[in-house]
Order: structure tokens, then sequence, then C-alpha cells
């Protein structure tokens, strides 16, 4: 008699609440669609980073960016400094039920590293995985290597049986007309499970109640939706739509700001945007090819106005940058982050002993999809460039049409933007953009260039063990980068997201990495 | 050796071409009793003639990268408040004045427009005339093409075309190319409905006594045909195209607002409205108003002579 | 009949022929799928190999006759951007688009032909004028400027109706659709009509100029001298002879709607075909690209040889090809 009062009156709470609001829904307007559900078949960070809510790796970065235990309680090195042995957390149970065990660990990282995966170089010290017992496993490296743990945040955990059942233990290969059964179904551990997905429509994940974490969000339900159109993605925020957005146009914040409903958050991404330069001995057109000439390559960084591009074209909102990295990342120190300052007349002095001729062509490509307001941004430098006689071809095109160019070595100058992640560390660009092109290094290095001296002090840097000695010679092959000027850093693009009243909390993180796992709506009252 | 054959006897003496009709006052009297007609030529000239006398006009070459100022950038039109001379409709985030750009902008689409309808007409007519004269596998062939492209839908044609070229072009061709690109692109799929008509017409035309007479003597009857065959489709062929020529430049403005026309840098009237509508909720909103009224008063006035036009020339609706 | 019925469709097969080497011929020289496809990381050998794997080696006749034999088998392959098979994202978006191009030619139906049997019997009267400014106004407003200023209005200053979305969907099968639910309703209306202003006008003036024809001719003449009542003549009589050219209009425009549908899908971020085509042009997605020019062509030819194939039904006369006029 009791109980069924009992019964009667959650079930009349319950359709009370379900009147008013029956959960915690966010719903997420992102500027592009995930990939795939598989994040080894799709080497993309957004991807990646919406799918660590469904799939966790063996450590993960805490509220403060700090590395700390998530499927691996413990790690130590062993004797032979090449091996590395974790402890798994025991308990964890995937979300079709099975439990986590050392043998998920094994497969997983086999199938990462397998050599048809496009996430492979996510891995670049690997050589061999192998099972201790059901909660221990070693890792194999190819050497002596600082880094394992940054790059072990981003391998996400598969389950082996699952795997083995759909047929899945190996990476899709959409070049063998396979469909990937993980490239439309997930099993993770993480805190939230996929509930459906459609493709470039809606992708929605409900809470794990069985998580092994204390979850510190109250959300019940995630709904991605991708809102290609910026002035679209405002107009669904205002009117409610949507409830959060990692991209809120920079223009756009004022509306946004004084909008009674919505809640900008601004910070400073850790993303710094570089220009790059050919180092070939001829431009695409043919024309031989000056930015081999230090000078010249000064000349373009002299004439470019860090100021008014900061203030008008960033709206005040981004960093002025002087190094190639961001502060918070290892390896700065000030005396990197020096800023030569606008000076045409300098600049055209420059170019004439370069030996530049006056109306000089050359390609400046730039994305269409890139970068915060990198249209504007490349516009305007090609707008100041041609104030000290030169003929910039301004190419802005999408990424999928750009990075053929770019990785083949056919376009001029162009942007990038480096966030270092997930490393978080400044062997990230030294190894991958400003080495030159050998094996698994300088893979961005899309200029060519080539100083062995540099590479010397990265390749060194990529086997010291002790912190501050591989800073140091971090920085000091920063300060060769600057001093040689193979890159114009221009600023850390600003970020910013916006939610609307019903999020109370939304912890903005400098990786530009959403982590809903730490939001909460005041929904239900 | 004579070219000229002897005339039909039916044609006569007097052969009204579609000008004497005109100078015969009956579409003038039209004309002047339509004032939607007036309204919207008066307006298309002045369009035209400001597009045309755009670089001694406007205050600024908005083409010119090294005229723009970034600190000129956002600055609203004059009337509102922060307004500045010359900058009579604002500028854009560039710096760019709105005005000088929607002028340009016009003479693109203007250009673009005239130039997709020429070149379809050039190639309709050339090949419709072909096509008919000639007969058999020729005119199989011509045809056959003309129903594929027909099979697919125009906007399709016209994206994957500009698509497929300013992907493939190197970088300092697709700035000087962009407009013949477009160009090309909108003239593809839009000849057929020409050279259809003229077929028709040249296949009537083929059948008749002189030309039959004419071939028997291995005479070419070109020149004959063409005088017989035009006036003829005439009519149906200027109001297609007239109509056509506003088609062509919403065409192109649909291409430049989905990001596959003119370039950023050379903006058309769409591509302003692709940049514009990127700041529609940060109160820029002189970006994208300014070149909409204009594509939308350029298309009308050009829909409205061509309306205009298909009523007056059309004997069952006087 | 029975000859002329191979005849017609013996040309759609040959169109459509011509379409699959004219959508392979561009496909496989635009863009490069191996960028597209691997990681930043991977190394040139990786970039061979997958080019390799891919048959992107293969010569031009290997690759568009596995193309054509796959297209036939509706096999259009795996989508390079979604890696997930073309065919099952295409069945995905298809409901979207249908829904959105059903609804708009409904609307340019129900205002259409009203408005044109209006402008057709009280010619010179102040609402007929009215009509034919407005639906010239119509024909000169680029869709997306038209969707922009909806948006602008009913969604950003009322705030009556979503700007983006289909809202919710209930699935039927593999079908979803939105007009079940009140806010896929809600979400359908901008899009349709925006979707609708070029087709309103276009049978707005067909009916119009059918109905002028129509009221001269002779029957309609006898029927008033009967004194059968004006009115009666010009909405029963008259109307009826105009409503086969309207459905035929309306047939052929469909595969034009469902083409002129990206722009309006991108406008209101309608996750139809549409905007799947787009994105995949920006994806350099080519599967889907190739799937897509096809399967619009396929409707829109099968649509135009379906309406000449009724018409012949109807009318024996036009069985002879070169008697046709522009349709």
């Amino acid at each position: 008699m009791k109980i069924k009062n009992v019964m009667l009156a959650s079930a009349a709470i319950a359709a009370l609440a379900g009147t008013v609001q029956a959960e915690n829904v966010l719903k997420w307007g992102a500027n592009r669609d995930i990939g795939s559900l598989d994040p080894y078949s799709f080497g993309d960070s957004f991807t990646i980073n919406v799918l660590n809510h469904v799939y966790e790796g063996l450590v993960r970065y805490s509220r403060d960016l700090k590395i700390e235990p998530a499927l691996a309680e413990s790690w130590e090195i062993l004797d032979d400094q090449i091996t590395w042995r974790f402890k798994l957390r025991e308990g964890v149970t995937f979300h079709n039920g099975n439990p986590f065990t050392a043998e998920d660990v094994v497969a997983s990282l086999t199938r990462v590293s397998d050599e048809t995966s496009p996430l492979k170089g996510n891995l670049p010290a690997y050589v061999s995985s192998s099972v201790v017992d059901e909660y221990t496993v070693d890792i194999t490296l190819n050497g002596t290597y600082p880094l394992l743990l940054n790059d072990l945040t981003n391998i996400h955990i598969f389950d082996k049986e699952w795997m083995t059942e759909n047929d899945a233990l190996m990476p899709t290969d959409a070049g063998a007309g396979t469909e990937g059964y993980a490239t439309y179904n997930a099993n993770g551990t993480g805190p939230f499970i996929v509930e459906s997905r459609q493709p470039d429509a809606k992708t929605v994940f409900v809470v794990n109640p069985d998580w092994w974490d204390e979850p510190q969000h109250n959300l019940d339900k995630i709904e991605l939706t991708p809102v290609n159109s910026a002035a679209t993605r405002v107009a669904a925020l205002l009117s409610g739509e949507i409830s959060f957005t990692n991209d809120a146009p920079v223009q756009d914040l004022p509306r946004l700001t004084a909008a009674p409903n919505v809640k900008v958050l601004e910070g400073v991404d850790l993303r710094t945007v570089m220009i790059g330069f050919p180092f070939r001995d001829t431009l695409t057109n043919g024309e031989p090819n000056p930015f081999k000439e230090k000078a010249a390559r000064e000349a373009l960084y002299k004439a470019i106005d860090l100021d008014l591009i900061q203030q008008k074209v960033m709206r005040g909102k981004s960093r002025t940058a002087g190094a190639t990295i961001a502060p918070p990342i290892p390896g700065y120190v000030e005396a990197l982050d020096t800023v030569p300052g606008y000076d045409a007349e300098a600049s055209k002095a420059l170019l004439a002993e370069a030996g530049v001729p006056e109306g000089m062509e050359f390609e400046f490509n730039c994305l269409s999809d890139g970068l915060v307001n990198e249209e504007q941004f490349c516009q305007a430098i090609a707008s100041m460039w041609s104030r000290i006689g030169l003929s910039p071809k301004l190419d802005v095109a999408p990424r999928a049409v750009q990075s053929p160019k770019r990785t083949n070595g056919k376009t001029d100058v162009y942007t990038l933007g480096w966030a270092t992640l997930p490393l978080l560390d400044s062997y990230s660009p030294l190894l991958q953009i400003f080495h030159s092109k050998t094996g698994n290094a300088g893979v961005f290095n899309w200029g060519g260039w080539s100083y062995p001296e540099l590479d010397a002090l990265i390749d060194a840097a990529g086997q010291e063990l002790d912190l501050e000695a591989r800073l140091a010679l971090q920085t000091e092959a920063l300060q060769m980068v600057k001093d040689e000027t193979i890159m114009i850093p221009l600023h850390q693009q600003p970020m910013a997201w916006a939610v609307t009243e019903e999020v109370t909390e939304m912890p903005l993180f400098p990786d530009a990495k959403p982590r809903l796992w730490f939001a909460k709506m005041g929904g239900g009252s | 050796m004579e070219k000229t054959v002897s005339l039909p006897p039916q044609s006569g003496a007097v052969r009204p071409t579609w000008l004497d009709r005109m100078r015969d006052s009956d579409l003038w009297y039209s004309f002047r009793s339509h004032p939607s007609a007036i309204f919207s030529a008066v307006l298309l000239l002045l369009v035209a003639f400001t597009a045309a006398l755009a670089p001694l006009i406007t205050p600024q070459n908005p083409y010119d990268l090294a005229a723009l100022e970034l600190w000129n950038s956002e600055i609203p039109p004059v009337w509102e408040e922060g307004g500045q001379w010359p900058y009579l409709l604002g500028t854009d985030t560039q710096g760019r004045d709105i005005l000088s750009a929607v002028l340009y902008g016009s003479r693109i689409s203007l250009i673009i427009g005239f130039a997709s309808v020429l070149l379809a007409l050039a190639v309709g007519l050339s090949l419709g005339l072909v096509a008919g004269y000639f007969g058999g596998w020729i005119d199989n062939v011509i045809m056959r093409v003309g129903d594929v492209l027909l099979s697919m839908p125009f906007i399709l044609i016209a994206i994957l075309i500009t698509a497929i070229a300013t992907a493939s072009l190197p970088m300092g061709l697709k700035d000087v190319l962009a407009a013949p690109i477009l160009i090309f692109a909108i003239a593809v799929p839009s000849w057929v409905q020409y050279a259809r008509t003229v077929r028709a017409s040249a296949m009537v035309e083929t059948k008749k006594e002189y030309v039959q007479a004419a071939r028997l003597i291995r005479v070419k009857s070109w020149r004959v045909m063409l005088h017989h065959i035009l006036p003829n489709c005439l009519t149906p062929i200027l109001v297609a195209a007239t109509l056509n020529f506003g088609l062509a430049i919403l065409s192109e403005a649909t291409l430049s607002f989905l990001g596959v026309g003119m370039p950023p840098d050379q903006p058309s009237l769409g591509t302003l409205i692709r940049i514009g509508n990127q700041y529609l909720f940060s109160g820029l909103w002189w970006i994208v108003v300014f070149p909409s009224i204009q594509l939308c008063l350029i298309v009308l006035s050009v829909n409205m002579i061509g309306d205009w036009l298909r009523d007056a020339l059309n004997p069952k609706l006087r | 009949m029975i000859a002329f019925l191979l005849k017609r469709t013996a040309n759609a097969v040959f169109v459509m022929l011509a379409v699959a080497l004219l959508a392979f011929v561009i496909f496989r020289f635009f863009g490069d799928p191996v960028e597209m496809m691997v990681n930043e990381q991977a190394s040139l050998q990786d970039r061979i190999e997958l080019r390799e794997r891919l048959g992107l080696n293969d010569g031009f006749v290997t690759q568009y006759t596995r193309f054509v034999t796959n297209a036939v088998q509706g096999d259009f392959g795996v989508s390079y951007r979604n890696q997930q098979d073309v065919m099952v994202l295409i069945k995905e978006r298809f409901p979207a688009t249908f829904e959105l191009v059903l609804v708009a030619t409904v609307i340019s139906l129900v205002v259409g032909i009203p408005a044109g049997v209006i402008t057709a019997v009280y010619r010179d009267s102040r609402l007929a004028d009215m009509l034919q400014l407005g639906s010239i106004i119509g024909v000169s407003l680029p869709s997306f400027v038209v969707g922009i200023l909806l948006i602008l209005a009913f969604s950003v200053s009322l705030g009556w109706l979503p700007a983006f979305g289909r809202g919710e969907t209930v699935d039927i099968g593999w079908w979803s659709t939105g007009l079940l639910t009140p806010s896929g309703r809600a979400a359908l209306v901008l899009p349709a009509v925006s979707l609708s202003t070029f087709q309103v006008t276009l049978v707005m003036r067909l009916v119009r100029a059918e109905m002028l024809e129509t009221l001269r001719a002779d029957y309609i003449k006898f029927a008033r001298a009967r004194g059968v009542p004006t009115r009666r003549v010009q909405w029963r009589h008259a109307l009826r002879n105009c409503l086969m050219p309207v459905i035929t209009l309306t047939g052929m425009q469909i595969g034009n709607l469902i083409a002129f549908a990206l722009v309006t899908e991108t406008v209101f971020q309608w996750p139809g075909m549409g905007m799947l085509f787009i994105q995949a042009v920006t994806f350099v997605d080519l599967p889907v690209m190739a799937a897509y020019l096809l399967i619009v062509s396929f409707i829109f030819v099968a649509l135009n040889t379906l309406v000449d194939i009724t018409y012949a039904w109807v009318d024996p006369r036009l069985r002879d090809d070169s008697a046709r006029g522009n349709g």
C-alpha cells in the first residue's frame, strides 16, 4: 500500500517534470559536423574532440589541463627506458556492458597504429604493446621519448570483443570501398553514449549512467547539429534553437553580449596563426623565388600592421604574437615574443636589398573554412603588401581545395594555424613544421626549408627525458626559427563560445576543446 | 561569283524587318503607353550608365587592393551616426566603399549577363541553323547534346562548371578568368533553347522550293536562308534573350553567393551579398542591403522590359 | 504507341548514359580525394598507396566502366568524407528535400492558380495589376535574398518560425518525415515559401496565358452566349482547360526545384540532398557529387519522359516527334 503510494507520487512528479522540462538537453550548434563516429578513421581534431565524450584514453587532461589518470590508474617507465607499464582502472565497463581490460588496450593500440590507420602519426614512437595481466599493459617505444602521455590523451580505447564481433578490428578503409561498423556505431567507456546519428544533420548523445567517474555535469542529452553559416548560428542562438556554440562569430559578439538570454564566453586560443614562405628555387609562376632571402621575408613581415589587424579584423580579441607558440606552451620564453613593428619604408628598402622586382606577383594561399576571420585578415594583409609595391594573388578556397596545393608545394605564401595539440608542447611545431622533411618529421614543412642545425636541436630535444634540458633545447630552436623569419607569427586567435541562459556552467579551455562533461544546465526548475 | 540569288516572289519588294515594324510605331506606341516599361528602361539605362562610368565617378577603385585602407572599414552610410564622406553608402570590413563596390559589381553582373546571353545566342543560332539546314547526323548530334544538357538542371551545370574550373586553374589565371568562366558556365545550358527555335524555323524553310532549287544548282543558299529564317524567329528569340538576360544575372549572383562565382577581391553583387550575409547580425546591415537592392532593381527592370516586349510582340494579346 | 514508347525510353536511356559519362569525366578531373582522406600526418608513401588502392591510377576506360556498372546497380561507392555508403546517405537526405519540394509545389499551385485566373479574368483591375507586379517581383528576387529576408523578419525580429533545420522528425520505415510534428511543420514554412516564390510566378503566368487564350475560344463564347453564368464559365470550363499544361509544367519543374533547393537548403541549413551536394563540393567528396548529379538528372529525365508519354497518349497527333515545340 505504502509502496504503491510512493510510486504514484513519483509518477506524478515525473509527469509534472515532464511537462516543465524532462531533462537537460544541451543543443550544440557547431560550425561543422564530425567526420565519423570512428575517432581513428579521420585525422581531424574536431572529430576527435567530440568523440572524446564517448571514448576515453588511458590518460586525460584535467580541468586545469594537467595530465591525469583516466582508464589507466598509474604508470611507470621500466628499466630499459623504452617500455612503459600502465596499471589499468578496474570495474570500468563499455556502453554495451563489456568490461574494460588489458586486451582492449592492446587491440586499440594495434588498430590505431596499423599501416592503414590515418592516425598512426599521432603515436609516432609506438612500437608494440602486450598484456601483462588482466589490468596491466606494457607499451614499447622506439627509444626514449618524453611525450608518450601527451600522445595517449588522444588515443581512444575501443572494446576488443565489440570490434571482433563487428569486423572492426582494423581501421575503416574507405579506399578499399568498405564501410566500417565503427564509422556509424560507437561503443566507448565515456560519459556519453551515442543514441543516433545522421551525418551533417544531427548526432544525439545521452548520458552514460554507469560512467566510472563521478560526473561533474548534469546533462541528460547532447544534440550536436552542424550550422555552417555564422549568421544562422547567431540567429539560432538568439531564438534559443541552440543552447551552445563553440564558434560564436567574433563580429557578432557585441550583439550576442547585449542579448538578455545569451552569455558569451571569450578567451584566447592556444592556436598561433602564422604565415609561411616558400623556399623552393622558383615561385609557382616560374619566376625566381626571392623569399629564399631573409631580407625579402623580413620585408613582408615589416609591411604587416599587426596592431591594425588586431583592432579591426580581430576586433581587439586576438593576442598579437611575436613567437610561433603561445605563452602557456612549455618552451615559451618572453624574449621570443617580440614584434619588429610596422614600417613600410624599411620594408621597401629591404625589398630593394633582396632585389625583389617592383610589382612582383606571388600566390597567397588562404582557407575559407580555416582560422578565425581568415578570409578577412588575408585580404587585409594582401592589401598591405600591395602598398609596398607587390602584387599578391589572393587564393581563398576551402581546405579541401587548398590542402593538396599546400602539401605538394604548389603555392607560394600561405597561412597556418598551430595549437600544438594534443601535445601542448613546443616540440609539436618544431617537429612537424620547422624540422626538415624527413620521415615522420616536417610533415607541415610546406615551404621546404632545411636548416641542419635546427634539425639537430629538435632531434636532441626528442630524446631528452629531462624536462628543463629539453625545454632549453626547444627554446633555442624557436629562437633560431625567429631569427631566420621562417614564418611570420601574427596572433593567437580569439576563441568565443556562447551559451543561452539555461546553461549555467561551461568551462572554456585554451585548447578550444569543448569538454561538456564539465557543463551544467539550470533546467528542471 | 554572284552570290545573291533571286528572291522568291512571296517575299516581295517590301520586307518588313522588326526594325521597320518598330519605326512603324506599334511597338513604340506600346512602349510609350507602358509606364512600367519606361520606368524600367530608364532605370536600366541609369544603372548601365553609372556602371560603365564607375571608374570615373566612384571615390575608390574597389578592386585595387592598395587603395583599401583598413582604418576606414565598417563606416556606416553618411546619414547614420559615424558616417563620413566620401563613403556615401558606408564601407565594408576591408574599407571598401560600398557605393563603388556596388557600381563595379553591377558592371560585372551586367557584363556577365550580357556576354553570356550573347555567347548563348551566337552558339545557339549557329548550331540551330546548321542542324536545321543540314539535318541528318549533324542535326542528330547537336540536338542530342542539347537533350543531354537540358536533362540536367541549369543551376547544377553552372555550379559544376565553375567549381571545376576554379579548382583546376592555376592561381594567376583564376583571377583573370573568373568572369569568362561564369559567362561560359551560364551560356552552356542556355544555348539549346535558341537552337531549337531556329532549327524548327530552318527546317520549315529548308523544305521550301527556293532552297531546294538553290541546292540543286549548287548555289549557296545561306544568305537567303538567313534572310528568311532569322526574321521569322526573331520575336521569340528576342523575348527569350531579354528574359534570359535577367536569368543570367540572377544565376551569376546565385553562383557568387554560393561561393563558386566571382572572388572576394573582385566582388560582384552576389559576392557582396555573400560577404555581407556574414554580418547580418553585427549591425553592418549596409554591406548586404545595398547590393541586394541594386541586384533586385536590375533584374526587376530587365524582366519588366522582357515582359512588356513579350506582350507587345504577341499579336494575340494586342 | 508502343513504338513511340520504346523510342522515348531509348532516348531517355541514351541521355542518362551521356550524363553518366559527363559526370564521370567531370569528377575524375576535379580535386584530389587522397588529400581529403589522409591524416595531415600521413607520409608521401601513405598517399601513393592510398591512390593505388582507390584505383585512381587506373586507365580512363577502366575507371569509367567501373563507374557506370556500379551506378546502374545503385552503388555509388563510399563517401570519402563520411565513409558511409553514398546510397544510404542520399536515402537519408532524400525525404527532407522531397518534403520541401512537395510543399513548395503545393504552395505554388494553391497560390499560383487563383492568382493566374484573377489576372486573366479581371485583366485591367487594380488587383490584377498588383498581382502582375507581384509576379514580376517574384521572378526577379534572388531566392537567397528572399531566404535571408524571411529569416530576418520571421525568425530574428518576430521569433515566430525557426531559422534553420528540420525540427523534430518521425521515422516511418526509412522515411523520416517532419510533417507529423509541430516543430517539423514550423521548420518547413520558411524554406518552402522561399523555394516556391519562383514557381508561384511560373504557375500564375502560365495560367494567365492559358486562360486568356481559352477565354477567346469559340466554345467559351458560345457558353456565354447560351447564358451560362460568367463566373461558372471562367472558373469551371476555362480553368479546367488550363489544368493540363499546369500539371505538365509542375511535373517538369520538379527536377528543377530539387536542384534549386540546394540554394534554399544552404540558406536554411536544411538537411537535404542539396546541402549534401554543396558540402560534397566543398570537401571534394566525388562519389556523393556523382550520385547527386545522376539521381537529380534521372528524376528530371524520368519525369520529362513520363510527361511526353502521357501527352502522346492523350493526344496522338503529338507522337510525331518533330512537331513538338518547346515544352
